[in-house]
Order: C-alpha cells, then sequence, then structure tokens
C-alpha cells in the first residue's frame, strides 16, 4: 500500500502499525527517520511524473493520503498548487489503475470555529473554514475534492477522515506547538470546549478505515471527550498570558511576519469558538473507540518539543 | 479564566465564602441529573461547581428580592422537557428566576437549560460565563441533543415581542413561534406550560421607541418611568412579588415536518393553556409588590 506524506508524524505512525503485515511504501520529499527495514519510501514529490510509474508497477491495494500539507511556510498559491493539483493527480491515478480504497485524511479544522456553530458538527455540516481563515482553504477545497471522487467512483471504496486536532509526541502542528510554549498566552474572556485526539487514536482510525470490508464516506474522529481551553492549560502547569482580543489579532500578525511564532492569527479562532465533531458515525459503522483519555492526550503531548 | 495577578484574591475569596456555601447547596448539586465528564464540564461546558457561585447571587434575588412563588412545580416531568413560558419585562428576570426556582425547591433539582443568542458567543466574558452556567447557543442541532440527553430546556416562544411589550399589551400573549413544536414532535418531549406573573410590572414600558432602538443598535429603546431619564440605573428592575405557575405537561404526536398549518393547531393549544394560566394567575394574586 502506499502513504503519502509518509515522513511526517502520522505517516510515521501509520507506517509503523502496518509494515509487519502489509507491504508499505512511502511518498515523501522529506527523509524518514527511524524507518523500518521493510518500509520503502520513494523520495519525490507526489506531484511529479514518476509517481505514475509506483502505480503501474505494483498492486497498490490501498493508498494512504496523509500528504496535504498546511504548513505556515508555503504562499496561499504555492499550498494551492501542491494540494489540490497534487491530489487531483494522486486520484486521477488511484482511478486509472484501480486502487480499491482510497483513505484521505482531512481535519475537523475545515468546519470552521464560527460562534454559530453547533457544538457537535456532523458530517453533512457545510465546511466554513475558510470564511475568516483564507490559509485553509486548500484543505478545505482538498476534502471536496474527495467529495466529488468518492460520489464519482463508486467502485472505489473512498474514505475521508476529519479528526479533530491531533496532538502527541510524534505530531508537529500548530496546536502542539502552542501546548509546548514556555509562556501560554491566551484570549482574555474566550473559553470554548475543544477535543483533542492522541496521535494513536487518530491513526487507528486510519487503519480501522482500511481494514473495514465495506465503510466508506466521510468520518468526523473525536478523541475521549472536550474540555475548555482553560482546563487544559491548567493541566500544563505553565504560566500563561492573557491577551486582550483586538490587540491580539494585531500582535499576531506582526510576531508572524517577524518568524518569531509558527502560530497564524486566524487560527486563535480554534480558541475562541467552538469547533467540535460527533464522531458517531466512526465509532458505529468504523467501531472506533478512542484509547486514550483526555489526560493522557494531554500529558503526552507535551513532550513532543 | 482569571489573570495570574489575582489569582491570591480568587483563592482567599474562595476559602472564606466556599464553606457556608457548599453546606447550602453542595448536596444539590451533586444530585443534579447531568452527564459530566472526570473534569466535571457536560457535554456543552456546563460546570454545576460554577454555577454554585452564581446561585449564590441569584438565589438572593429569588427569595428577598422577587419572592418568588412557584405552583405546582412538581408538575415537571423526570427526563426530558420543554419548558414554555411566557415572556415579559424588558430583561430576562423571569428566565433567570425560573432556573433557579427549579435548582433550589424540587427534588431532584433541575439544572434548566436556556437558548442564547447567535451573537452572545462573540461577546468575551459573557460567553463563557453563559456556557459555564448551562445556556447553550440556540441552534435546532443543539436543542434536538440536549433534550435527548434527558435535559430540561426551557422556550419563551414570544421572543423579543414578549419581552419588550408594553403597559398596555401586558399579560397578552404575543404571537408564538413554531420552531417549538416541531422540536418536541422530533425528540418525543413533553410540554410543561409556564405562566409567570410579577414580571411584566417590574419595568413599567410606556412606549418602545424602535427607530431609535435602531439607530442605537440596541433590541429595544423602552421609555420607562426611570429610563432614560436614571441612565443604566433606569434598568434596575421594581421588587415586584413573582408567582411562577406550572401547568400539567402536555404530550403532542405527530410528523415534525408537517405543514405549518397543522404545528400551528397544536401550538395553539399550548398558547391557550398559558394565557389561561396566566389570567388565573392574575385572579389569584393580592397585589403586585404583596
Amino acid at each position: 500500500m502506499l502513504i503519502t506524506g509518509i515522513s511526517g508524524g502520522l505517516g510515521k505512525l501509520l507506517a509503523r502499525r502496518l509494515h509487519r503485515t502489509e507491504c508499505v511504501h512511502g511518498i515523501d520529499t522529506r527523509p524518514f527517520k527511524g524507518k523500518p527495514k521493510d518500509v520503502v519510501v520513494h523520495n519525490v514529490d507526489f506531484r511529479k511524473k514518476k509517481v505514475a510509474d509506483l502505480f503501474r508497477a505494483g498492486d497498490i491495494k490501498a493508498v494512504f493520503h496523509l500528504g496535504a500539507v498546511f504548513s505556515p511556510g508555503l504562499s496561499a498559491a504555492e499550498s494551492h498548487e501542491y494540494n489540490l493539483t497534487g491530489t487531483n493527480r494522486l486520484l486521477e491515478l488511484c482511478d486509472r489503475y484501480n486502487v480499491p480504497v482510497v483513505v484521505i485524511l482531512s481535519s475537523a479544522t475545515t468546519y470552521g470555529a464560527l460562534p454559530a456553530n453547533h457544538q457537535y458538527l456532523t458530517e453533512d455540516m457545510p465546511l466554513l473554514g475558510g470564511l475568516r481563515f483564507p490559509q485553509i482553504r486548500a484543505l478545505v477545497e482538498m476534502d471536496m475534492l474527495a467529495q466529488t471522487f468518492f460520489w464519482k467512483h463508486p467502485h472505489i471504496r473512498t474514505i475521508i477522515l476529519r479528526p479533530s486536532h491531533i496532538v502527541g509526541p510524534t505530531v508537529r502542528n500548530a496546536l502542539t506547538y502552542y501546548m509546548n510554549l514556555r509562556r501560554l498566552p491566551y484570549l482574555l474572556g474566550f473559553n470554548p470546549q475543544i477535543q483533542l485526539v492522541h496521535e494513536e487514536d487518530a491513526t487507528q482510525a486510519l487503519e480501522l478505515a482500511y481494514r473495514h470490508p465495506d465503510a466508506k464516506g466521510v468520518f468526523n474522529i473525536a478523541g475521549a471527550g472536550a474540555l475548555p481551553v482553560s482546563t487544559i492549560l491548567d493541566i500544563i502547569g505553565h504560566p500563561t498570558v492573557p491577551l486582550l482580543q483586538p490587540f491580539a489579532g494585531m500582535a499576531m500578525d506582526a510576531l508572524f511576519k517577524l518568524g518569531m511564532t509558527k502560530i497564524m492569527a486566524p487560527e486563535a479562532d480554534y480558541v475562541k469558538y467552538v469547533c467540535m465533531v460527533d464522531d458517531s458515525r466512526a465509532r458505529d459503522i468504523l467501531g472506533y473507540r478512542p484509547r486514550y483519555s483526555l489526560r493522557d492526550t494531554i500529558r503526552d503531548a507535551l513532550y513532543s518539543i | 479564566m482569571i489573570p495570574e495577578v489575582l489569582r491570591p484574591f480568587k483563592n482567599a475569596f474562595r476559602k472564606w465564602v466556599e464553606e457556608p456555601v457548599d453546606r447550602r447547596y453542595k448536596e444539590r448539586i451533586l444530585a443534579i441529573p447531568t452527564q459530566l465528564n472526570e473534569y466535571g464540564y457536560d457535554p456543552f461546558g456546563f460546570d454545576p461547581e460554577y454555577t454554585k457561585w452564581v446561585v449564590l447571587v441569584t438565589a438572593w434575588l429569588y427569595k428577598y428580592y422577587f419572592r418568588v412563588e412557584l405552583n405546582n412545580h412538581s408538575a415537571i416531568p423526570q427526563g426530558r422537557a420543554l419548558l414554555i413560558s411566557n415572556h415579559s419585562g424588558q430583561i430576562p428576570i423571569d428566565g433567570l428566576m425560573i432556573a433557579n426556582g427549579l435548582f433550589l425547591e424540587p427534588d431532584p433539582p433541575r439544572a434548566v437549560r436556556s437558548m442564547i443568542e447567535r451573537w452572545v458567543p462573540t461577546l468575551p466574558f459573557v460567553s463563557t460565563f453563559m456556557t459555564r452556567c448551562g445556556q447553550v447557543l440556540g441552534t435546532p442541532e443543539n436543542a434536538r441533543r440536549l433534550l435527548l440527553n434527558e435535559e430540561a430546556l426551557l422556550v419563551f416562544p414570544e421572543g423579543t415581542r414578549g419581552i419588550n411589550k408594553t403597559w398596555y399589551q401586558r399579560y397578552r400573549l404575543e404571537t408564538f413561534g413554531i420552531g417549538f413544536m416541531r422540536l418536541a414532535l422530533e425528540a418525543e418531549t413533553p410540554i410543561v406550560p409556564i405562566a409567570v406573573v410579577g414580571a411584566e410590572e417590574q419595568l413599567p414600558t410606556l412606549v418602545n421607541f424602535k427607530p431609535l432602538a435602531k439607530f442605537l443598535g440596541m433590541p429595544a429603546f423602552p421609555i420607562t418611568p426611570f429610563f432614560p431619564w436614571l441612565g443604566p440605573a433606569g434598568f434596575i428592575p421594581l421588587p415586584t412579588k413573582y408567582h411562577i405557575h406550572f401547568g400539567e405537561p402536555m404530550y403532542f404526536t405527530g410528523d415534525p415536518n408537517d405543514e405549518d398549518i397543522v404545528i400551528e393547531r397544536k401550538v395553539r393549544e399550548v398558547r391557550t393553556q398559558v394565557q389561561t394560566m396566566i389570567n388565573h394567575g392574575l385572579k389569584t394574586r393580592k397585589g403586585i409588590f404583596v
């Protein structure tokens, strides 16, 4: 099977989980540190033509697309090109070479953190993440591309996973970066509940999606429960710095441009308004059960940097 | 969340006040039927421990300022219930008093959830405060989830039409929105009609200046004997005596997706019942402040 983005946090975890029972090939421009011996990594950009050779050569049982990159370093145009044209090409190859299972990793952040959100969003809610957060539009559009692929090719079992914020010792994203800061800034007066998914539970969901004989469509993935931001910060225990809302936006923009922070200003919306998902579909159909409690999830996230 | 600078004051205050508060309310808080996670929060962010501090203030208002009397509060069934009440008094003290009453008097106590407007989550502090006290954003999906979790949901079908009534319209029900009936049918929930008598006179409004309200971005601009002459102090309500009457639960069956006209017929039954209860309440009370 083929994993794009194999050198990323989740890619590594998935490869380690599957390599004993499956033949795992990966695509990533980054090296895979600590790669198990029987995993083959192709150091190529997944937009390149060489990828077609991989499809042609073997009989791929499944493709896991974890390679949608959401990096603050890329410009909007680059991010768009990389994620959309790349994903498009990958899906075309899956169709041409009759890959039976395609699992695409999206994110619950695509629903957007909006003040008028339902407390628990179900899979049929529209993806409004791009409304206030232009940089996430590429991810939203990739999700929609995946949905179109799902409808157009009913003979391929396509699964789109939308997990809430994934944290853990291996993954690296805006939230793990934030949780490991020595001084934690927070917006004064805003304290929504957020869901955290342990990286091993997210990997479990990816594996369940593959192993299930006929599940398909979109699945939200939530973790063990929901906690207010203040409780999470209390558990982390680092000193906190309150920020006043109107100034926080400007301050974050400035710091981001100076390269002093990796978090973009609109991402603060996710600790301002609720963006939580209902994962009953994953629980009922895939049999997903989070194994890590909230406390363990937070504790594990703290050793990531 | 409080800035660290203020934390020692917060801790000192807690130590001083917590013991008597706990003595009075701890048992009640533990007896509220909610689903709390390991940290003490329910799926919507409600924190009964936090709410006990709020109850400290509102209980005083309940017992000594408005001297609320509940009638037939045992009519509320256990498990899910949709509480439908008239709305009045310019500021939503009626909702506050219903919620307080149902926490202080019945056994076991109920934590009543009500719906907040879409713009409230954009306000710092207020949004968090409301959530911790159990108030939930007013979306149909949230309402359905609450009822399926066997919670009691308080709804005012008159909406702002009700609360901004003038003196001349007092105790005459405005039109009811019909959304609550669809919700009750879908979630198979009994409806408990409630009549609040005493809230209308707390801020007697002669006229509601709508154009000025729109201009200032306020929901309403009431002219009362105290507002706008006394400025914001004009919104302090008079200590009227509240009588809250609970009616027997009403059960409705049917298709929640029926046409408006069918749903309206059912809503009319509830509206008539609430109006009857209001009229009865008015006849049996001795005076506005007594």
